[in-house]
């Protein structure tokens, strides 16, 4: 993997979304279809990266107390939950992940 | 002041109160992209080549994960669809603009750009010289996260591995997914998605993500239509932003 070429095209995919309709206004519109489906997108590629990360360890399905990254993660969703702010759920989950640590230990 | 000028620089404030959530993201980035092996430069380059938060962060992730190149563009390019939706939304008051200054815009036009140029069009109505005030809040995001990435990348070459500076990855997708579960669909697209991405994780090329994504869509959209649920209008990974622009204004 070439992580040049990924960010190349990347940017060129990320750039010709956001001229697209810039670009085409008047001679294409968002079928209705597509603008509900694009309601989707974010819960689902975020979740679907998120739960690996936190149920999987070493590639096994692991829900024990030992799982710190499990525990922290379910702390940080409840924390985003009531705060709806990033930076605070990003530190929360932090020092939830630390203190787990020093406890697992 | 030239009317110009007058524009940009109310474009560029803005953006004030968004830099100030967006500075530590482009430090946290910076931070994991070093600490997920991406050199100085690959890592600085994605801020200007990519400049999409999100999208950096994914893909930080999938280098990190030794995913191949294609699974990591395509899942660029749908992390980033939502940016249809702005090119849809902002395409009516950029309608006389020359080609270039469409090209430029286009180029910075990300979530925290558009949310309060959508605003300011909404209040202001289009004007000869408003296109400036686009112009305006995305150079000023535009900077601000060149130079936050750049800290970010010094900052993490200095933090040991032992600190696990890793699962701030999960951590801020975690920030950004839970408050856009709003109502039943998108809360069946999240946990159906999540539950595929584990039951076919071990998929090669990591296509379970793409797989994932796609059961987690269809079904959020079937649900929908099951329910006749009303969806928010806003369709933003950063719906925060739009509230903390309003609670500032």
């Amino acid at each position: 993997m070439n992580i040049w070429l990924v960010m190349l095209f990347g940017g060129l995919i990320t750039f010709g979304m956001r001229f697209s309709l810039i670009y085409l206004f008047g001679k294409f519109h968002i079928p209705e279809a597509m603008r509900k489906t694009l309601h989707y997108v974010p819960p689902a590629v975020l979740s679907a990266i998120v739960f690996p990360d936190l149920f999987l360890r070493a590639g096994k399905f692991d829900i024990s107390m030992d799982n710190t990254r499990l525990l922290a993660g379910l702390f940080a969703v409840a924390v985003a939950w009531i705060s709806r702010n990033t930076l605070i759920t990003i530190l929360a989950g932090m020092v939830a992940f630390f203190v787990l640590q020093v406890f697992v230990r | 002041m030239s009317e110009k000028k007058k524009y940009f620089w109310a474009g560029a404030r803005s953006e004030i109160p968004l830099l100030i959530g967006v500075f530590p993201f482009g430090l946290i980035y910076g931070a994991l992209a070093m600490d997920a092996g991406l050199s100085t430069a690959a890592a600085q380059a994605m801020s200007s080549m990519v400049f999409a938060g999100s999208a950096q962060f994914v893909t930080t992730q999938l280098v990190r994960d030794s995913a191949p190149g294609f699974v990591i563009v395509l899942t660029i390019a749908v992390v980033n669809l939502r940016h249809v939706l702005y090119s849809a939304s902002l395409a009516p008051a950029l309608a006389s603009v020359s080609t270039r200054w469409k090209a430029l815009l286009s180029y910075l036009l990300t979530d925290e750009a558009y949310a309060p140029t959508i605003l300011h069009y909404e209040k202001e109505g289009v004007k000869p010289f408003s296109h400036w005030f686009l112009f305006g809040a995305g150079a000023a995001l535009w900077v601000t996260w060149q130079i936050s990435t750049a800290l970010g990348i010094f900052l993490g070459a200095a933090i040991p591995d032992s600190w696990s500076l890793d699962f701030a990855l999960p951590l801020t997708f975690i920030a950004m997914v839970v408050p856009v579960l709003k109502n039943r669909p998108s809360i069946v697209a999240a946990l159906s998605a999540g539950c595929v991405a584990l039951a076919a994780y071990s998929l090669p090329y990591k296509l379970g993500l793409i797989l994932a994504a796609l059961v987690g869509i269809v079904l959020g959209v079937l649900v929908e239509g099951k329910a006749n649920v009303k969806p928010e209008k806003e369709l933003s990974l950063h719906a925060n932003v739009r509230d903390s622009l309003d609670e500032s204004q």
